[in-house]
């Protein structure tokens, strides 16, 4: 039986959607109105939860720890994503090309992928100690900056560390998008005279122009959730430094007892989020335009 | 306090905290490391924290009590610290907390009161008198909200201490520092040595308000926290309060701490690796630190090359330098919500187990100074000079001050933390702190 012919026999299939719907409702939704409901309210964690208005809401907004969180998390969003997508497109592109050492390149790129976030952060951290760390250990002196201990060079580290842990998985979806390019473009270009130079600026990169949406999207979003690598690397510092929106709310939260504020910051977060992923799908365009008009 | 903010427990907690803070729950809670059963009807339920030194002394107690009281066993709960921190809340805000809850005392413990959620102990202290009778009076205080006790002081007393290695002074052929003028001094003899003054964990943030704790004491002592305790309006306006923030940032522009210091974790034990390395000279550290020197600094310890003392004097200062500050104890308080039956098991524990010989004992053995009276005798072998000093501390301290963190409620206690971290990166000056800490006065 082909699978058209399942198809007509099994009718609507829209019931197979039901489980991960009710799931999304479970996991996604009803904490998302439960989050919006404690925002209005004030509660330690322990004790009664009190209807309370917009008195977190006020705290909130009016706390001149908001607005550079907020900073903080856009500045990580923009340099991770200016740092990871032009070496991953370049990575993505040279890993595409079938050669066997390249291959063997791309199991060794990937490793990052395979190590959780804390697992990475606890490593920098110790490799990076000016005291024990690398530096001393291969007496290489100028590896003993204050790497985490000063705003600059900490801020500066924490996105090297991210653009290390995901450029693997950028690389991942740039090969395959590369790799789906017809070859008859390429050949097409050689017959017209252009360069490899110029057949990267002319055909790949704009046949990779809804892989970066995609890819960006991913970077852009989950940049704004980042939390346990600056928790465990940085703790939000030195001082407030790398203090990000996801680690602001949690230290509102679970550090300070304020329920309310911490749910008004996590609205705000989903709130950043939504725009966020919504204004790059515009960019976009429409999915159904066709990339290979003119091939 | 000791590793009480281990960063571990947490990995777990990243994307899942907006969803946490939207179900304040965690659920049914009889899952986790437990390792006495399910808890079964009629039972008191105990919780607290795994590790050594005090895992082992913990369970040891549990277990005499289930052995002299068949008929009414206590089930147990250990965790990580940090884990603990948030289980303990969530479970007793859903009703599902353990009949014996394990604490600090103090803010922590007021939020409990406040919500109504431990027994008031007074009238039981009141009847068992022998009892009370056992345990230091100091170690009350951080008991004690409105007057009222509400927890049962247990386990150990941890002042703090400045901890100093004996080799690196020798090396450097200066004496240990007896007021904050030769603090001062010895910073520079040392950094000309390439040695850092002084290890701070900065990054755990608790570690530089001890620093604050002691140099406000001795420059005013102890009136001005009290006041700050107590709600008093404007209270960190006091002129000493500015006077010891700039005495602190000197100390962090002359270079007093390592390099590094504001990344450096208490949890992972690399403050305290500075010292026995020889990296740093001293380290203004909780007592527990000589059981963490002892087991991994080698033969540091054996050899005699750790020192320790209270913290000197401040010249002109007005604060009695016998005080200190720390952990007057640990604290054990009872659910309100507890069935009377597993009250009235917690309540033989308290004045049974809790406060014989073995316990006693035990905490001695564990290298800590027990809130029990009339320990003095057990401290025997290469550790009772340091644990006849921390009793001479603790005992002798005309104000035993309880670590600001521990007494503040949470909210205020997580302002004061950030302010301090900010004070030693040299983000805010002292006028600034002073101006934030106000405003949180009372919350």
């Amino acid at each position: 039986m082909t699978a058209a012919a399942q198809r007509v026999k099994g009718g609507n299939v829209a019931w197979m959607a039901l489980p991960a719907f009710l799931m999304f409702l479970a996991f996604g939704v009803i904490p998302l109105l439960g989050v919006l409901a404690l925002s209005f309210t004030t509660w330690n964690g322990i004790g009664e939860i009190v209807p309370s208005g917009l008195t977190s809401w006020r705290a909130t907004l009016n706390d001149p720890g908001l607005p550079h969180a907020l900073w903080v998390t856009f500045l990580i969003m923009i340099l991770s994503w200016a740092v990871q997508t032009p070496l991953s497109i370049l990575i993505g592109v040279f890993l595409a090309a079938s050669k066997r050492y390249r291959e063997l390149l791309a199991v060794l790129y990937f490793i990052p992928l395979l190590l959780s976030s804390a697992a990475i952060a606890i490593t920098y951290k110790s490799l990076l100690d000016p005291n024990f760390g690398l530096g001393t250990g291969l007496g290489v002196s100028w590896l003993n900056q204050d790497w985490l201990g000063n705003s600059t060079l900490a801020f500066a580290t924490l996105i090297f560390i991210v653009s290390w842990q995901f450029i693997p998985f950028h690389s991942l979806i740039y090969q395959g998008a590369v790799r789906q390019i017809p070859t008859s473009m390429y050949e097409a270009a050689q017959i017209d005279g252009a360069g490899r130079w110029k057949q990267f600026w002319s055909i790949t990169l704009p046949q990779l122009k809804y892989t970066i949406i995609t890819s960006s999207t991913l970077m852009v979003v989950g940049s704004l959730t980042f939390f346990d690598l600056i928790y465990v690397l940085t703790a939000g510092g030195p001082g407030d430094a790398t203090r990000a929106l996801a680690l602001a709310m949690y230290q509102q939260g679970f550090q300070a007892n304020l329920m309310g504020p911490a749910s008004a910051i996590a609205v705000i977060l989903v709130l950043v989020g939504l725009g966020l992923s919504l204004l790059l799908r515009r960019l976009g365009g429409r999915a159904d335009d066709s990339q290979l008009e003119g091939a | 306090m000791i590793n009480r903010r281990n960063f571990l427990g947490l990995g777990v907690g990243a994307g899942a905290a907006a969803a946490l803070a939207a179900c304040g729950s965690d659920g049914p809670s009889g899952g986790g490391s437990s390792t006495g059963g399910g808890s079964g009807g009629g039972a008191a339920s105990y919780w607290s924290l795994s590790g050594p030194p005090g895992e082992p002394v913990r369970k040891a107690a549990i277990e005499r009590f289930n052995k002299a009281n068949p008929d009414s066993k206590i089930t147990t709960n250990f965790f990580q610290n940090d884990a603990y921190k948030q289980k303990i809340k969530t479970s007793i805000g859903a009703n599902q907390g353990p009949t014996m809850i394990w604490g600090w005392g103090g803010g922590g413990l007021k939020e409990y009161v406040d919500s109504g959620l431990v027994e008031d102990l007074t009238d039981w202290f009141g009847q068992n008198a022998a009892v009370k009778d056992k345990i230091l009076p100091s170690s009350f205080g951080a008991a004690t909200v409105n007057g009222k006790i509400y927890a049962m002081p247990i386990e150990t007393v941890q002042p703090i201490v400045l901890f100093y290695n004996k080799k690196v002074f020798e090396k450097v052929g200066v004496q240990p520092p007896k007021s904050w003028g030769e603090i001062m001094a010895l910073v520079p003899k040392f950094n000309a040595q390439k040695i850092a003054p002084f290890s701070l964990g900065g990054q755990s943030r608790w570690t530089n308000m001890m620093w604050l704790e002691f140099l406000l004491d001795r420059t005013a002592g102890s009136e001005v926290f009290d006041k700050v305790f107590a709600g008093e309006k404007n209270a960190w306006s006091d002129p000493a309060v500015l006077d010891m923030l700039t005495k602190i940032q000197d100390l962090v522009r002359a270079n007093g701490f390592q390099k590094g210091f504001s990344s450096t974790t208490a949890d992972s034990n690399a403050d305290q690796a500075l010292l026995y390395t020889g990296k740093a000279a001293m380290m203004l550290h909780g007592s527990w630190s000589y059981g963490i020197q002892q087991s991994q600094g080698g033969n540091f310890v054996k050899d005699g090359g750790l020192g320790w003392m209270n913290f000197p004097a401040v010249e002109g200062g007005k604060g009695d330098p016998s005080n200190t500050v720390g952990n007057p104890g640990q604290y054990l308080s009872i659910s309100a919500k507890a069935t009377t039956e597993a009250k009235d098991i917690a309540k033989k524990f308290f004045s049974t187990t809790l406060v014989d010989d073995e316990e006693k004992a035990g905490w001695v053995k564990s290298g800590g100074v027990p809130v029990l009276k009339g320990s003095e005798n057990l401290f025997t072998g290469g550790d009772a000079q340091f644990l006849k000093d921390m009793a001479g501390i603790a005992n002798g301290a005309k104000v035993f001050a309880q670590s600001w963190d521990q007494a503040l409620s949470p909210t205020a206690a997580e302002t004061l933390l950030d302010n301090i971290a900010k004070l030693f990166q040299l983000q805010v000056s002292p006028q600034q702190w002073v101006d934030s800490m106000n405003g949180v006065i009372g919350k």
